[in-house]
């Protein structure tokens, strides 16, 4: 099962991002368990300056944006 | 270039409404009109060519180039980069850490963080249209100041001691280290589709949370225009009375806006005659001194670093009312 964590401050974004990644795990049929990470000592230990930033596993693959759908398949699939 | 959208407001307000524009109601309708259409298409279009420029800019290649820099002139680069990065405020405390991570001092990283808010380039694009140049220029000048100024304050009475204490260790870690083991990013140049789309995206993005902004602060500033009987602004305040300003600043801190919003406010309230230093004590404080932006900054900062930030913030858009009420004159 993936950890997935969604780093960011809990502002609209983040929510997006968090949401996204549940829905296509689930349409996926992957198991996937996805966290929302707010803590800032969390996000400086990861070196995050943007959010929402997402970490699978505790490996960061994303910052700064709201990753869009087919950038989220690919870290579903791969590993 | 800018008739069109008053020919459009005649057009809607005084045939397609048929309002006098004798009347209170008509006067404020026409201002709102030609208020929002123009800022709507300066925005649409603008956003997107700026960002086109500064596609390849972020928060990462600012804390890279900061680190190590001088004091004296990481101020000045801290407050400018704090005007062209773009960020969103939610990302201030991650913004923070990294950059104090990184060894760079805390009134460089807060040089950064006060000029963002001030000036982007949203506000500059209104400033333009709306109140010309000269004050544009102004009031950048004066945002960056106001950043430089403040961050060379705070390290001078060493803000760092009274940081929370897990960010005073990642700050002294990090200058500890001679050479930052961050790996700088390849700079890679960004082709045009690239550029393109990162432009798109934060065009529908900024104009989606900008939108109803403008509409508010245009609405306000209509009523203003409208309904303030004419001179009562002038009368009252119209001499620059020295507890205007700060009684200005206090009333800027429990209204939270961003600079888009205050903006058409403050075209109106000039032309109204309220003095230009008050005008601008007021919309700094509205847009830089806000509670819930604040609070965040809880996480990283004691009680008392937090309110030196706010009381210095309110001083210093004093001193800035109080400065150019006595200059405008000369403006």
């Amino acid at each position: 099962m993936k950890q997935i964590k969604v780093l960011g401050s809990g502002c609209s974004k983040c929510k997006k991002t968090a949401e996204l990644i549940e829905q296509l795990a689930h349409e996926m049929g992957i198991p996937a368990n996805v966290t929302k990470e707010t803590d800032p000592q969390v996000m400086m230990a990861f070196g995050v300056m943007s959010t929402p930033a997402v970490a699978i596993d505790d490996q960061l693959v994303h910052s700064g944006s709201v990753p869009n759908a087919a950038q989220v398949k690919e870290w579903l699939t791969k590993g | 270039m800018f008739e069109v959208f008053t020919q459009l407001a005649d057009w809607l307000t005084y045939t397609v409404l048929n309002l006098s524009p004798d009347s209170k109601l008509g006067d404020a309708a026409h201002f709102f009109i030609e208020d929002v259409s123009k800022i709507f298409v300066l925005l649409l279009v603008m956003i997107y060519f700026i960002a086109l420029l500064r596609a390849s800019l972020n928060v990462e290649k600012v804390r890279d180039y900061l680190a190590g820099k001088h004091r004296g002139i990481g101020y000045l680069l801290g407050s400018g980069f704090g005007a062209i990065t773009p960020f969103c405020s939610c990302s201030s405390i991650p913004v923070f850490l990294g950059f104090t991570s990184a060894g760079i001092p805390v009134g460089i990283t807060m040089s950064f963080l006060l000029t963002s808010p001030l000036i982007n380039e949203v506000a500059i694009l209104l400033l333009m249209s709306l109140l010309g140049w000269k004050f544009t220029v102004l009031y950048v000048v004066i945002g960056m100041s106001v950043g430089i100024i403040g961050g060379f304050f705070l390290d001078s009475i060493r803000a760092e001691r009274w940081l929370q204490s897990f960010a005073a260790k990642a700050l002294a870690a990090g200058q500890n280290k001679a050479t930052p083991d961050q790996p700088k990013q390849e700079h890679q140049v960004l082709p045009f589709s690239q550029r393109h789309q990162f432009a798109k995206d934060e065009t529908l993005e900024i104009f989606g949370r900008v939108w109803k902004w403008v509409i508010v602060g245009v609405g306000l500033g209509a009523a203003l225009h409208g309904f303030v009987p004419d001179g009562w602004i002038e009368t009252y305040l119209g001499d620059g009375q020295w507890w205007s300003v700060p009684a200005a600043v206090f009333l800027g801190i429990p209204l939270y806006s961003n600079a888009t919003g205050v903006i058409p406010v403050m075209e109106s309230l000039i032309i109204n005659g309220l003095p230009i230093g008050t005008t601008l004590a007021f919309c700094m404080s509205t847009v830089a001194a806000s509670f819930p932006e604040f609070i965040l900054l809880k996480q990283v900062m004691q009680w008392r670093l937090l309110a030196i930030v706010f009381m210095m913030l309110l001083v210093s858009f004093s001193v800035v009312g109080w400065l150019f009420n006595a200059f405008s004159s000369f403006l």
